[in-house]
C-alpha cells in the first residue's frame, strides 16, 4: 500500500461535547499504519463518538485529528475514498439481497462495472457468503452480517477501517474468524481501528488504548501496559474461594480483588516489596491455604488498575472496614467468563469445615 | 460522470426496495383509485332526493301543483304525506326527513293577496347545504296563472351555468383529486423514505460514502417523479371512463403543471425528513401540511369564499395553485401562459424547499 505516513492517525486533545456532557475529554492519538489498534472501554466511555469524529461524522469541539495526513474535520470529504467505515448496529439493507448490497455499494464508490463484479464475487468467496448472493441481509445471522458489513466496508479497499464494537453480536467462533479477517487486512497494509468491550479482543491488538468516561487512561501494546501498571497482580487458588476472598478483602494493601470461579487476582501497589507475603500472611491467619502466585497483569488486570483505581485511588478500608467491592467491569468480561457468574450456594459452615482439611483446589478451568 | 453512477445507484436501489414493499406499492395505486371512488360517488356536494314529508291543509290545484313541482325538481323526495304540522315537526325532530313542507288551508288565498309567506319550509339546518337547498325550494314561483308573462320579467336573474352543466361535482372533484393525491404521496413517500434510512441506521453508512447530499437527494426524488406521473395518469383516466370527465386543455400542459407540483411535494417531503427523527414524525408533519392543503386549497370549498387569513394562508400551500392550474387546463381548457404566476408560485416553492432540504442534510451527525 501507498502509506507512507508513519501514523495513520494522529489527534491532539480531542474532544466532544453534547450539551453538558463531555463524551470525549482532550484524547491524545498516534496510531501507526498497518496496525491493530484497540478501543477498550465500557459503554458511554467515548469510543463511538472518537471513531465518529476520525471520520468527519462529528466535528471536535475542541483539537484535531489527522487521518491519513489530511485533516478529519475539514477534508472528511476527500477521506471518503480512503477510509472503510463499520457502524455499530448492522447499516446494510435489510430488504436488498447479500448482492444487491455490494453492488450498491460498489456503485456508490463509482467502481466500474466489471471490476464491481469481480471484487464482489472475491469479497463474496472471501467472507464465505458465497452462496448466498440473492439471500435478503435481513434474514442472515449474526456472524453473517458482520461479515457482510466488512465486505462492503472493504469494497473499495480502504487504507484505514474503523470498525465500531465489530462484534457486539456475534458468538465466540464467528468473533475468531472475523478477526482472521483483519490480520489478514492489516497484514495488507489495512490500518485497522477498533473499538471493543471484549477483553479477549483487546488483547489481538497490536496496541491499545483504554478509555474511561471520555478520557484515555492508557495506551501501549498489551505488554507495556501490563509492566506499566502500578500494582503486582497475585493470583490465589484457595479451595475456599469465598472465605479467601472475605480474609483478602480485609487486607487495605490489596487494592483490587477480583473473583474468577475458585481464583482470586488481588493488585497490589508496585511499591510493596513483597505482594506474596501480604496475602500468604492474611490467607494463613484465616486459616485457609491457597496456593498463590504472581502473574503478569492480563488485560482485565490493567483495565481494573487504569479505570477503578485512577477514579478511587486505593480504597481505604482501615476506617470503616467494608469489604472491598467487586471492581465494575465492562460487560462482555462477564460473558468471557461465564464460569465465574454464579456464587456457589453453599453455607460458610460447611465451607469453613472444609477448609479445615486443607484447601482443595478446584479450577473450573479457564 | 461519477456524480451520475452514484444517482444511479441510489435510483436502482430505491426502485428495488419499493419494488418489495408491497404496502407502499399497493398505496401508490390504491390510495388514487380509493379516493376517486370515496369523491367521486360518496362525497357528493350536489344534493338531491332529500327526505321530506308535506302537509297539505288546502287541498287546492295549487298546492297540489306546487308539490308536485318541488318533487319534480328532485331535490326533495316526499316519502309521506301528514295530518298537520305538528306531525311535520315530530318527523324532523325524530330525524325521519330533512325538508318539511307545511301550505296552510287559506293557502290560495295568501298567494294572490302576496301580503304574507303563503308556506313555510321547515328545514333541518343543521347542515347548511342542506339548508341552502332548501332556500332554492322556495325560489320555485307561485301563482296561478303561470302563461301571463309576468314571470319573465319577475326572474331579473338568470343563471346560466358554465363548463358544468350537468352539475356534477365529479368534474370539480377528479382534477381536485389528482392534486390531493399527489401531495398526500409524493411528501408521505419522500420523507418516509429518507427517513427510514436514518432509522434503521442506514444513513450513517451512507454518509460514509462519497456520495453527496445533492445526488443521494436527486437519486431519491426521481423515482418518485415516475410514481407521481403514474398516478396521475391513473386518476385522469379513471376519471374520464368512469365518471366521464373530459379534459379540454392540452395533455402537455397537464404533464407540465403535474410535474413542477410533483416536484414542489418532493422537495417539501425531503424537507421534512431533514426535520424528522422518525417515520412516525414524518407522518405526523405531512398531515399537518395535508389537512390545510385539503381545506384551504379551494379543494372542499370556494377559495374566493374563505376568509382574508385563510386565503393568505392558501396561497403558500402548492396545492392551491395546482387546483388553479389543473382546473383551469382540464376543465376550462385555459393554456398555461394564462396562468404563469401559479406556475412561478410552485417553481418558487420547489427552489426553496430543496435548497433548504440540501442545507440541512449535512453529512454529518451533529
Amino acid at each position: 500500500m501507498k502509506s507512507n505516513i508513519e501514523f495513520a492517525i494522529q489527534a491532539r486533545v480531542l474532544t466532544r461535547r453534547f450539551g453538558s456532557l463531555v463524551a470525549v475529554n482532550e484524547v491524545d492519538l498516534d496510531i501507526p499504519s498497518g496496525r491493530i489498534f484497540g478501543f477498550l472501554g465500557p459503554n458511554g466511555s467515548g469510543k463511538s463518538t472518537t471513531i465518529r469524529m476520525l471520520c468527519g461524522l462529528l466535528r471536535p469541539s475542541a483539537g484535531r485529528a489527522t487521518v491519513l495526513g489530511l485533516d478529519a474535520a475539514r477534508d472528511s470529504e476527500a477521506l471518503k475514498n480512503r477510509i472503510g467505515y463499520m457502524t455499530q448496529s448492522f447499516s446494510l439493507y435489510q430488504d436488498l439481497s447479500v448482492g444487491e448490497n455490494l453492488q450498491f455499494i460498489g456503485e456508490i464508490h463509482a467502481i466500474p462495472r466489471r471490476e464491481r463484479r469481480r471484487r464482489v464475487g472475491e469479497l463474496l468467496s472471501r467472507y464465505n457468503l458465497a452462496g448466498r448472493e440473492r439471500q435478503r441481509a435481513g434474514t442472515l445471522s449474526g456472524g453473517q452480517r458482520q461479515r457482510l458489513a466488512l465486505a462492503a466496508a472493504i469494497m473499495h479497499r480502504p487504507q484505514l477501517l474503523l470498525l465500531d464494537e465489530p462484534t457486539s453480536a456475534v458468538d465466540p467462533s464467528n468473533r475468531r474468524d472475523f478477526w482472521e479477517g483483519l490480520f489478514e487486512l492489516a497484514e495488507r497494509g489495512t490500518t485497522i481501528l477498533v473499538s471493543t468491550h471484549y477483553m479477549d479482543e483487546a488483547i489481538r491488538c497490536h496496541n491499545l488504548a483504554i478509555l474511561d468516561r471520555g478520557v484515555k487512561v492508557a495506551d501501549g501494546s498489551p505488554q507495556a501496559l501490563g509492566e506499566s501498571i502500578g500494582t503486582h497482580v497475585v493470583e490465589v487458588r484457595a479451595g475456599n474461594a469465598d472465605a479467601a476472598h472475605l480474609a483478602l478483602g480485609k487486607i487495605p494493601r490489596i487494592v483490587s480483588l477480583a473473583r474468577l470461579g475458585s481464583r482470586l487476582r488481588a493488585q497490589i501497589p508496585k511499591q510493596t516489596a513483597e505482594p506474596l507475603a501480604i496475602v500468604g500472611e492474611a490467607l494463613r491467619n484465616a486459616g485457609i491455604e491457597a496456593e498463590i502466585n504472581t502473574v503478569f497483569p492480563d488485560i482485565e488486570d490493567i483495565f481494573v488498575a487504569v479505570t477503578e483505581l485512577r477514579e478511587h485511588g486505593p480504597i481505604d478500608r482501615e476506617s470503616g472496614g467494608t469489604p472491598i467491592r467487586n471492581p465494575v467491569i465492562p460487560r462482555g468480561v462477564a460473558e468471557s467468563r461465564a464460569e465465574t457468574a454464579p456464587a456457589r450456594p453453599r453455607d460458610s459452615a460447611r465451607d469453613d469445615r472444609k477448609g479445615d482439611h486443607g484447601g482443595r483446589v478446584e479450577d473450573s478451568g479457564r | 460522470m461519477n456524480s451520475l453512477v452514484r444517482i444511479f445507484a441510489v435510483m436502482h436501489k430505491e426502485l428495488r426496495q419499493l419494488s418489495r414493499d408491497r404496502l407502499t406499492f399497493g398505496m401508490i395505486i390504491g390510495m388514487p383509485l380509493l379516493q376517486l371512488l370515496l369523491f367521486g360517488y360518496a362525497i357528493n356536494t350536489d344534493v338531491r332526493n332529500l327526505s321530506a314529508a308535506y302537509v297539505d291543509e288546502a287541498d287546492s290545484h295549487l298546492s297540489r301543483q306546487l308539490i308536485a313541482d318541488m318533487g319534480a325538481a328532485q331535490v326533495v323526495t316526499f316519502g309521506q304525506r301528514v295530518a298537520s304540522p305538528g306531525e311535520l315537526v315530530a318527523l324532523l325532530d325524530a330525524g325521519g326527513i330533512s325538508v318539511g313542507v307545511a301550505i296552510p288551508d287559506d293557502f290560495d288565498r295568501r298567494v294572490i293577496a302576496r301580503d304574507r309567506p303563503a308556506l313555510q319550509l321547515l328545514v333541518d339546518g343543521t347542515d347548511p347545504i342542506v339548508l341552502g337547498v332548501a332556500e332554492r325550494l322556495a325560489a320555485i314561483p307561485l301563482r296561478f296563472d303561470s302563461q301571463t308573462g309576468i314571470e319573465e320579467r319577475q326572474r331579473m336573474m338568470e343563471v346560466r351555468n358554465f363548463y358544468n352543466p350537468e352539475r356534477r361535482s365529479a368534474v370539480n372533484i377528479v382534477p381536485g383529486l389528482v392534486g390531493v393525491v399527489l401531495t398526500m404521496t409524493m411528501v408521505l413517500f419522500t420523507s418516509v423514505a429518507v427517513v427510514r434510512e436514518k432509522e434503521r441506521g442506514n444513513l450513517e453508512l451512507l454518509i460514509n460514502t462519497p456520495v453527496r447530499s445533492t445526488e443521494l437527494m436527486l437519486g431519491k426524488i426521481v423515482p418518485y417523479i415516475v410514481i407521481g406521473l403514474v398516478q396521475l395518469a391513473l386518476i385522469l383516466a379513471v376519471g374520464r371512463t368512469v365518471f366521464a370527465v373530459p379534459i379540454m386543455g392540452s395533455e402537455w400542459q397537464v404533464l407540465l403543471a403535474s410535474l413542477v407540483f410533483i416536484c414542489a411535494n418532493l422537495s417539501l417531503g425531503l424537507l421534512i425528513s431533514t426535520v424528522a427523527a422518525s417515520q412516525f414524525q414524518a407522518m405526523q408533519m405531512t398531515f399537518f401540511v395535508f389537512l390545510p392543503s385539503i381545506l384551504l386549497s379551494g379543494f372542499m370549498f370556494p377559495f374566493e369564499g374563505m376568509p382574508e387569513i385563510a386565503q393568505a394562508i392558501a396561497e403558500v400551500l402548492p396545492l392551491t395553485h395546482f387546483n388553479r392550474l389543473i382546473r383551469g387546463i382540464v376543465l376550462r381548457g385555459a393554456d398555461i401562459s394564462m396562468m404563469a404566476r401559479d406556475m412561478a408560485a410552485l417553481g418558487v416553492f420547489t427552489a426553496a424547499a430543496l435548497t433548504l432540504a440540501i442545507a440541512r442534510f449535512n453529512k454529518r451527525l451533529d
